[in-house]
């Protein structure tokens, strides 16, 4: 049984649908990688999953003991967050507000767990930092330990090396790869080709003929050739 | 120095004085509060939108010469919060040109009403001091001061319950809405209390001045802090002294109250850019 399957979906905006045709399924320990070129429905697919936009058709079924809104989510940055005044704890405590139903404040639990993933994380000793002050890599670490504190069985995560020098590029995907075989699912949207040999799994997002397979089927897949000859960024 | 406690003591004893005191620091505590959640969530125009609409609705409420204007503008001003929040969210663009459509529109329709249907003589003295305060704070009615307490410490016990939400939702909306959270709903609680405060704060600065106590303490808190909690507190200690202090000056000196306590932020302001540069190096 796998944790999220889709069947026939169809993703768009206002009735009109950009992707259609996807099939795909995700397994406990799968790491995912998604790609397609700009516009293809990359973002769209994300949004559908983490259910705040509907589907335009087809089905997505969640199973294996994964309820909605359990996919920790690491988001590409935004502008507020540039600047943004806070605390490292501040920000991954928050992550636990998924489970505190309607107590106003944290509780002992979440403190606890929030500190265990900022230790998974390692980045305990940089607590009372700023965020703003924190390196790019720093930074991912930090969103990360925020979205394990929401979710612990799958992470998604939306182009999450923008950005980032080549060195925290590799610091970051070694994390991953650790966190893939602790048994976390990964859903990774890229635009790295590197980041294509960390993963078990290959959807390719194109229009309504979108490919879904193992990495091997990919590779020899004619749709990663676009991927390849162009080294990297696929344009 | 004698002197001037003597003449301060002097004004203590006139209950006006005391409640003008008493509205002037409860408004600029709320207000920055919910400021530093708007300057990072960069809704500080949505600020200046409201207090043009709050100006707006106030002329209209004197047009039916009501006893009690608040019962008018308020729920305009709360319907304009909301407006401007579900445009502001589609696109950048869009929400930016619905706020300055709706406020310079409110600031001409308002303007006209009070001089077209005015009801008093002096029609200038009308407007300068709904837009920039003046007189109003010292007229209070005690049961004015009394709903003035009422809604600080709804608005004040509401952060504190919220505090951790309204930090989630102003730093990662996207965030929160994919763990199942309402954010929309948070949104427009911020929204809504901002309007609330605006209209609150109307007797105090007048319409125009609002969005100086709304963005002044959060930007000078956040030139010195690092945490959110930090400066949140900080902001609103910063808020409060600038409103005491201002208040009193303006006592002192026969000056415009509204301009300043406005102008008592910018000093704030710049004190802590200072302060900001000096810590930083």
């Amino acid at each position: 049984m796998a944790y999220i399957t889709c069947r026939n979906l169809a993703l768009g905006y206002d009735g009109k649908a950009i992707v259609s045709n996807l099939n795909f399924s995700i397994s406990p320990g799968d790491y995912l990688m998604v790609v397609g070129e700009n516009g293809a429905g990359k973002s769209t697919l994300i949004k559908t999953l983490l259910h705040l936009q509907e589907q335009q058709a087809g089905t997505i079924m969640v199973g294996d003991g994964l309820k909605p809104y359990e996919i920790g989510y690491l988001p590409q940055q935004t502008v507020v967050q540039r600047d943004f005044p806070a605390t490292v704890w501040e920000i991954v405590l928050s992550g636990t507000l998924a489970h505190g139903g309607w107590r106003p404040f944290y509780t002992r639990e979440q403190k606890t767990l929030a500190e265990e993933q900022m230790k998974v994380m390692g980045i305990t000793d940089l607590k009372k930092q700023c965020y703003r002050h924190l390196s790019g890599g720093q930074q991912q670490r930090v969103l990360l330990a925020r979205a394990l504190c929401a979710a612990s069985k799958i992470i998604l995560l939306d182009e999450p090396v923008t950005g980032l020098d080549p060195r925290a590029t590799m610091e970051f995907y070694g994390l991953l790869k650790e966190l893939n075989e602790k048994g976390i699912t990964v859903i990774m949207v890229s635009h790295d080709l590197q980041a294509l040999s960390y993963a078990s799994h290959v959807l390719h997002i194109d229009r309504d003929d979108s490919f879904f397979g193992t990495r091997k089927e990919y590779l020899r897949n004619e749709k990663s050739e676009v991927f390849r000859s162009t080294g990297g960024e696929e344009k | 120095m004698s002197g001037i406690i003597t003449e301060l003591q002097y004004y203590f004893s006139y209950p006006f004085v005391r409640y003008a005191l008493v509205v002037g620091v409860l408004v600029a505590l709320c207000s920055s509060l919910f400021g530093v959640s708007l300057v990072l969530k960069r809704f500080s125009f949505i600020g200046d939108g409201l207090s043009h609409v709050a100006f707006g609705a106030m002329a209209f409420a004197t047009m039916f010469k009501l006893a009690n204007t608040t019962v008018l503008v308020m729920p305009l001003t709360v319907l304009a919060a909301i407006f401007l929040l579900r445009t502001g969210q589609n696109t950048r663009i869009k929400g930016d040109s619905a706020i300055a459509m709706l406020s310079v529109g409110a600031l001409a329709v308002g303007y006209l009403i009070m001089n077209v249907f005015s009801v008093s003589a002096n029609v200038s003295g009308d407007v300068c001091s709904t837009l920039f305060g003046s007189t109003t704070i010292l007229t209070l009615t005690g049961a004015e001061v009394t709903i003035c307490i009422v809604m600080s410490v709804i608005v004040v016990a509401f952060f504190v319950l919220f505090y951790n939400r309204i930090f989630a939702v102003t730093f990662d909306e996207t965030f929160l809405r994919a763990t199942g959270k309402k954010a929309e709903l948070y949104n427009l609680m911020i929204a809504v209390i901002t309007a609330v405060i605006i209209v609150l704060a109307m007797n105090l600065v007048g319409s125009l001045l609002i969005t100086a106590l709304l963005i002044f303490p959060a930007l000078s808190a956040m030139r010195v802090m690092y945490s959110f909690r930090s400066v949140v507190i900080y902001a609103a200690v910063l808020s409060v002294l600038g409103a005491f202090a201002g208040m009193i000056l303006s006592i002192l000196f026969s000056t415009p109250v509204g301009a300043t306590i406005v102008v008592m932020d910018i000093l704030i302001y710049l004190i802590n850019c200072l302060a900001g540069r000096i810590l930083r190096h």
